[in-house]
């Protein structure tokens, strides 16, 4: 009859020692396999980048002067909204057909659970974008260094992004309000991001040093991963009480 | 846990009791100090040399910016303590508080606006703390509408007291890059910091304006409280002996 | 050390304002099982979310093995599985991806060959490698219950409405690893609109 008892006492204290990241791959593998399968949703907001940032142009009007001008706070404007709009389903998704529960209910700190569904989103989402980005600089005229600048503030920025997205994306989980109220809640807390990265740009191109704002990129970069999943997970358990 | 005396007044009805006593006089307080406040800064003070009388302004933008700050933390501090302690009454004291606070704000970037016309030109500036003011603004929109979109009090309460948690500690970053990017690109800097030295009337005036925005926002963040606690608890006896006081009495 | 037991003292859950029960006292022992019965909307699932740790008490304490349930976060997360009305199964993965995912996150990893093994018991022989989007309703359940095969030293099965939306074959299939489960020294809480093909509950609750 004791049976469950005994077998639970031996088993647990050996289970206790798997590796305190296979949560976060096991997640990260299984989201990037799901990504993979499922690249429209990839591909609209590549799709919505590139013509956001198209637009501006249509907008301001041909002068390559000005383009140049704004094309760091023009593309850096961009990714914010083509990273962060798409992450309001970051968590819906899971919270509709029940998988999100499996991630509270596990023994794996939800923290680094979180941060394996963040990354294998910014992997299959937001990477494409960063790639995707030199193209338009080109169509901004930018010089080839200003864009390898562009392209380094990016790497560094865009998981930032992600990370502050996701949080909005656990406050709104299921809410009428949406992807716009996510934004609203989201958008304020990346200026400094938005500040720092195409500032890095504008130095670069007026011939400033720019270590300053990549050091402040990555000074963000650590708070972000240091405290968002963490209180991403607490988001996610409010939600779901 | 021991109850201490702290917590006497976290039950409902005795803080709807308490504030109610205080509102009035807050109120009254406010009003006082705002008007003398007023007729020092505007009568009293002397003009500034550069800026002739449009700089009086300041009397109203100054304060306002600050209780604009102070408000958020304050709201932030209450919103931590209903988020980590499950009191909900600290949580509806951050929710009373934030209409306030946004208000606040919007006056100092309205008074900024007018501040920058006379003085610039324009009606307006991407001064430092006036973008700054503009996220804060932002900030308190969001806490707002995330708790006005989530139906169930208690997830609205903590998941908006995360949020604001979240953004306290943002401010100071946001309040740096916002400068740094603002020292950046105006070589001459076109900011609406130059305050002229400070007389003593102009002191007084300042302090007295101070203490006026401080006495409102004490007196409407505990009305609106109130209000708030009455909603959520009309189920109760208190409340409906609150609500109902003449039927009470027959 | 302790043996394996599930007490709730003093229980109470207010949802939305509405207090859904309070003052609930329950003992569970090794071997017991407590069935949930409530009318729609009485707070069945709540009180399994609840026992489950994804709702917290307004009031009161779960205790498991002796402990609040809140200072032992690891050993609680493992010892207890907790199957709601959703299968929980990824659309763009087959069964087996599924399968493995799930018992990883569980705590009690499972070896390919495992989770091909539970999933040919749950009568899923050739269907684990077609997306679950394809599958049926009842194969998907299916599916879902095969955690079960995979979580034998998971001492607490909270199962909310298993028996819905399965056949007679597939009843009689589930109703005989709850026998197993039990006779393993297991508990079980559940709730069912149905009759439950189960010897008599030890406990039984009605909301």
């Amino acid at each position: 009859m004791n049976t469950l008892a005994t077998a639970a006492d031996h088993a647990a204290p050996d289970a206790a020692l798997p590796g305190l990241f296979d949560g976060l791959r096991a997640v990260f593998q299984r989201d990037l396999r799901i990504a993979l399968r499922r690249r429209s949703d990839t591909l609209a907001a590549l799709v919505f980048f590139v013509l956001v940032v198209s637009l501006f142009p249509l907008g301001v009007g041909p002068e390559p002067g000005l383009l140049r001008t704004m094309a760091p706070g023009v593309v850096w404007v961009a990714a914010l909204l083509a990273c962060t709009l798409p992450l309001s389903r970051l968590f819906a998704d899971d919270h509709a057909d029940g998988t999100l529960e499996l991630l509270l209910l596990s023994p794996h700190p939800l923290a680094l659970l979180v941060l394996g569904k963040v990354a294998a989103h910014w992997v299959a989402g937001v990477l494409p974008l960063v790639l995707v980005a030199p193209v338009l600089a080109l169509q901004f005229g930018l010089p080839a260094s200003a864009i390898g600048v562009l392209v380094a503030s990016l790497l560094l920025g865009s998981p930032v992004l992600s990370l502050v997205g996701s949080l909005g994306a656990a406050l709104t989980l299921g809410l009428r309000g949406g992807g716009v109220l996510m934004s609203l809640l989201v958008l304020p807390l990346l200026v400094p991001v938005l500040i720092f990265g195409a500032g890095a740009v504008q130095a670069h191109l007026a011939g400033l040093d720019v270590v300053g704002h990549f050091s402040l990129l990555g000074a963000l970069l650590l708070l972000a991963l240091l405290a968002a999943p963490a209180v991403t997970g607490a988001a996610l358990r409010i939600a779901l009480e | 846990m021991t109850r201490i005396n702290l917590f006497h007044f976290a039950a409902p009805a005795r803080f709807h009791a308490l504030a109610g006593r205080l509102v009035p006089w807050f109120g009254s307080a406010a009003v006082v100090l705002a008007a003398l406040g007023l007729y020092v800064g505007f009568f009293v003070a002397p003009s500034d040399a550069q800026q002739g009388e449009a700089y009086r302004i300041i009397y109203v933008h100054v304060p306002a910016a600050w209780m604009s700050m102070f408000v958020y933390l304050v709201m932030a501090v209450w919103a931590g303590v209903g988020l980590v302690f499950n009191a909900r009454l600290a949580s509806v004291m951050a929710l009373a508080l934030a209409p306030t606070g946004a208000l606040m704000t919007f006056l100092a970037l309205w008074t900024g606006a007018l501040w920058g016309q006379p003085t610039w030109g324009t009606w307006w500036v991407w001064d430092a703390r006036l973008t700054s003011e503009l996220v804060l603004l932002f900030l308190y929109i969001g806490f707002m509408a995330l708790h006005g979109a989530i139906d169930d009090p208690r997830r609205a309460d903590r998941a908006a007291g995360l949020l604001a948690l979240v953004g306290v500690v943002n401010l100071p970053i946001i309040y740096f890059s916002v400068q740094w990017w603002n020292t950046l690109h105006q070589g001459a800097s076109v900011t609406l910091n130059k305050a002229p030295s400070m007389a003593t009337p102009m002191l007084l005036g300042m302090l007295l304006m101070s203490l006026a925005a401080w006495a409102y926002c004490i007196a409407m963040g505990l009305a609106r409280a109130r209000v708030l606690l009455l909603e959520r608890e009309r189920h109760t006896e208190w409340a409906r002996a609150a609500l109902h006081p003449s039927a009470e009495a027959a | 050390m302790n043996t394996p037991g599930l007490v709730l003292e003093s229980v109470a859950c207010t949802r939305g304002g509405r207090t859904l029960f309070e003052g609930l006292d329950l003992t569970l022992s090794a071997g017991q099982w407590l069935q949930v019965r409530g009318a729609n909307g009485a707070g069945k699932t709540s009180l399994l979310r609840l026992v489950s740790g994804l709702l917290p008490p307004s009031a009161g304490e779960v205790r498991w093995r002796g402990e609040p349930v809140a200072g032992q976060r690891d050993r609680w997360c493992r010892e207890r599985l907790y199957l709601g009305h959703e299968a929980a199964l990824k659309d763009d993965l087959d069964p087996l991806e599924n399968l493995q995912s799930a018992s990883l996150l569980a705590g009690w990893p499972a070896s390919r060959a495992e989770a091909r093994a539970a999933l040919t018991d749950a009568g899923l022989r050739g269907c684990e490698r077609t997306p679950v989007r394809r599958l049926s309703q009842g194969q998907r359940r299916r599916c879902g219950l095969a955690r079960l095969l995979l979580s034998r030293s998971t001492p607490l099965w909270v199962l909310d409405e298993p028996f819905n939306a399965l056949d007679a074959d597939a009843c009689r299939w589930l109703a005989e690893r709850l026998g197993e489960h039990l006779q393993r020294g297991g508990l079980l809480v559940l709730t069912s609109h149905q009759s439950v093909p189960l010897p008599p509950p030890a406990r039984e609750l009605q909301l």
